[in-house]
């Protein structure tokens, strides 16, 4: 079992929890995930580890109440414990040599993208962040980024906080000005990632996408988690748990990833419902 | 006297149209009456033919005389001395090909039914031991054992009983690897398999679960604990596709995770909190024991039309004879010397955002027939020019094996794999290329059977305890 030591509502669906996990927070990286299930009932989902504290042996994770599985876990307090907690799983997001980086996070990605805006901060890339949330109500983490960014762009879809657009607008003005990095980074939900490779590709300026699809074992076994790249013409089969999550996102199908991620939807709606019909029973 | 009818006592089983529906144990066992009827068709040859065809060397006329003695108990401890998991194997273990298939009794007839009366006698001491397996003093030595598959429980429980102190570190969140993710329950009740991890645990060895060794742990962390020599058993890794065209359609499963959602994370519940695709039309491809069990699941997740879609003829099928029976006896429609070549999925060109887009409908497929024979000696499957046609389906699971689990040896300096992916061993030890690591199972083999995964671990157990004796 493994103990919440601390949980954070940062908005109305978004939670940080530091879950106590020694030896994956020994090991965690940037960009790795964890399998968790609730309960001895439960189902395993995938989160990206969010951060780390290897002294105190807690791992962070920030999840966004969207199932039956995050719906439960939302109901768990500090002090009460989550059935198993495995990882660090994945290959930690590649930071090595980078020098200058556009780092760009969407809604409750921006979670994931902290870690690595804050790894590349301190061996002294230069960072510039963009994040990017449906409305001021749903905004996270913004201090956090700004004091690991150079620059720091926060947008909202209605305008309600930052600037009004999506991510795309501050990144399309900094290309159109001839602003070039090392790399780009995006995480964030599918289409977003995708409009973002879509912008950087005419740059070239390499882009670096984290995906997050369907997984169970999340060790090489099962196949579920499995992705299509185009690499020279040709279709490659990868799989996320073992060989991502991060991806060349100019490669990636996303198409097919946003499908295949949609394959459960009539299931998961009926289960989260389900799941709060019987929290709502508890509370009455 | 024996026993000389030509025939083995039948296994009494479920109505096939019984248990086509529900997931529990089609096999029901002996009584102890056939057992011992079955039992007087044991010559007891005093050259024991049937021992050298056994993977783990059982010292079977012995437990046969014992239970013609009735004496059941005795008959288990004969078993114990050599197989760790008898009550698994006496299900799951080909005789017909191992024990079975040197039995004198075969020459003229059916040979003695050696796994079914395993199978009676593990069967019989679990219902009536009282007493929990000893724990042998500890020797002071530390071993690690990575997954707590067929492989991983065999070493430890050998290395155990000689006074090892044994952890098993398994990166899912119950023990039991494969017997416990991959074969269902109606073949093999996961509460078989949870009694033989109790027992490993009262003899001492301890479970360590949510650890991937090669992820939060390395090997070389292992020594580092205090681990003297490390077995791996790491099982089977990233499964195969064909590469064909639709392969990433929603309503395409591979073996591995069709079953997992079933088995492991109990999809076949009522109320399951895992999801899996069910009825419809199933076509499961491939034509191994892994494609019966995905292929009978199916069935009884409630699909109206199942096919065993298989490139070869009926007589190259390498999966067990009874499971291929019992499959025909449910209803499973064979399509043999048949090949997919692609899968085709719903496409609604009017609404792009139409929910049924991307899911399988269908899945075109071209006859076979059989050429000469290939290197194995089994005949090469080769398509009919212009038979191509298209069997309508809802959902499609490819059964056509794995590679290795690419985790450790991707964070093992020192350990080599072959260029399939498998960890390089000595046959005669399990002895890697890296000092003081064994390897043995699927993670050295590929995909193979519970019973050679047992007897490499078997092997390795002993390769260890003459190491650190060294």
């Amino acid at each position: 079992m493994y103990k919440i030591v601390k949980k954070e509502v940062l908005n109305p669906t978004v939670t940080r929890m530091d879950v106590l996990a020694p030896f994956v927070a020994a090991k965690a990286q940037p960009g790795q995930f964890i399998i968790l299930r609730v309960d001895e009932a439960g189902e395993r989902i995938p989160l990206t580890v969010a951060g780390y504290d290897r002294q105190a042996g807690t791992v962070t994770i920030i999840f966004q109440v969207v199932g039956a599985t995050t719906e439960a876990l939302n109901h768990l307090n500090e002090g009460d414990s989550i059935q198993d907690f495995v990882g660090p799983l994945g290959v930690p997001t590649r930071t090595e040599g980078l020098k200058k980086v556009c780092v760009v996070g969407g809604g409750v990605g921006c979670a994931i993208a902290l870690p690595v805006a804050k790894k590349l901060h301190d061996q002294g890339c230069a960072v510039t962040s963009i994040i990017g949330f449906r409305s001021k109500d749903l905004l996270i983490l913004e201090d956090e980024f700004r004091a690991c960014s150079d620059t720091l762009h926060v947008m909202t879809d209605d305008g309600s906080y930052g600037r009004e657009g999506n991510v795309c607008v501050p990144l399309n003005e900094m290309f159109a000005a001839g602003e070039t990095f090392d790399q780009v980074i995006a995480i964030g939900p599918l289409i977003m990632m995708k409009f973002v490779v879509e912008a950087t590709r005419p740059t070239g300026i390499p882009c670096a996408v984290s995906m997050n699809p369907i997984m169970i074992d999340g060790t090489g076994m099962c196949g579920g988690c499995r992705l299509t790249l185009h690499r020279d013409g040709k279709p490659v089969t990868k799989f996320a748990c073992v060989d991502g999550p991060d991806f060349n996102g100019y490669e990636v199908d996303f198409d097919e990833a946003m499908s295949r991620g949609a394959m459960y939807r009539d299931f998961e709606r009926k289960a989260h419902e389900a799941t709060c019909r019987l929290f709502q029973k508890e509370v009455e | 006297m024996p026993n000389m009818d030509p025939k083995k006592n039948p296994m009494p089983t479920q109505d096939p149209a019984v248990r086509a529906h529900n997931f529990q144990e089609v096999a029901l066992g002996y009584s102890e009456e056939t057992a011992l009827q079955e039992a007087l068709r044991c010559l007891n040859c005093k050259n024991m033919p049937c021992v050298s065809g056994c993977p783990v060397n059982i010292h079977i006329p012995a437990f046969i005389e014992k239970i013609k003695e009735g004496d059941f108990e005795g008959a288990y401890q004969v078993i114990q001395q050599s197989s760790s998991l008898p009550a698994v194997c006496g299900r799951v273990c080909p005789q017909e090909t191992q024990c079975e298939s040197k039995c004198v009794r075969g020459i003229k007839g059916e040979p003695v039914g050696i796994g079914r009366l395993e199978r009676f006698v593990a069967d019989w001491h679990n219902a009536h031991a009282q007493a929990a397996p000893e724990k042998v003093p500890s020797n002071g030595h530390k071993v690690a054992v990575v997954g707590s598959g067929p492989s991983g429980l065999t070493c430890a429980g050998d290395l155990a009983k000689k006074g090892y102190e044994v952890t098993v570190f398994e990166a899912l969140h119950t023990a039991g690897g494969v017997l416990v993710y991959g074969i269902p329950e109606f073949r093999l009740p996961k509460s078989i398999v949870q009694k033989e991890v109790d027992n490993l645990t009262a003899m001492g060895v301890k479970m360590e679960t949510n650890m991937v060794i090669g992820k939060t742990l390395t090997i070389d962390e292992l020594f580092d604990m205090g681990f003297e020599a490390v077995f791996v058993g790491s099982g089977a890794g990233l499964p195969n596709f064909m590469n064909i065209p639709g392969e990433s359609l929603k309503g395409v499963y591979s073996a591995n995770e069709f079953l997992t959602r079933s088995n492991l994370m109990k999809a076949y519940q009522d109320e399951p909190v895992t999801p899996i695709m069910k009825g419809g039309k199933v076509a499961v491809v491939g034509g191994g024991n892994v494609a019966m069990d995905a292929a009978r699941t199916a069935l009884r997740l409630g699909a109206e039309k199942v096919y065993i879609v298989y490139r070869r003829s009926l007589e190259e099928l390498p999966a067990r004879k009874e499971e291929v029976e019992h499959a025909m006896e449910e209803g499973i429609d064979f399509r043999l010397l048949t090949n997919p070549v692609e899968i085709l999925g719903y496409e609604n060109p009017e609404d792009k955002r139409d929910p049924k887009n991307g899911f399988v409908t269908a899945m075109r497929c071209i006859k076979m027939e059989l050429g000469e024979p290939d290197e194995k000696g089994r005949r090469r499957p080769i398509p009919i020019e212009g038979s191509e046609f298209e069997l309508p389906v809802d959902t499609v699971v490819m059964s056509i094996g794995t590679s290795p689990n690419p985790l450790i040896k991707s964070t093992t300096e020192g350990l080599e794999v072959n260029r399939h992916g498998g960890i390089i061993v000595e046959e005669n030890t399990g002895a890697t290329t890296k000092p003081g690591v064994y390897a043995g199972g699927d993670a050295v083999t590929g995909a193979a059977t519970v019973i050679s995964a047992m007897g490499a671990g078997k092997v390795a157990a002993k390769a260890i305890d003459e190491y650190l004796n060294k």
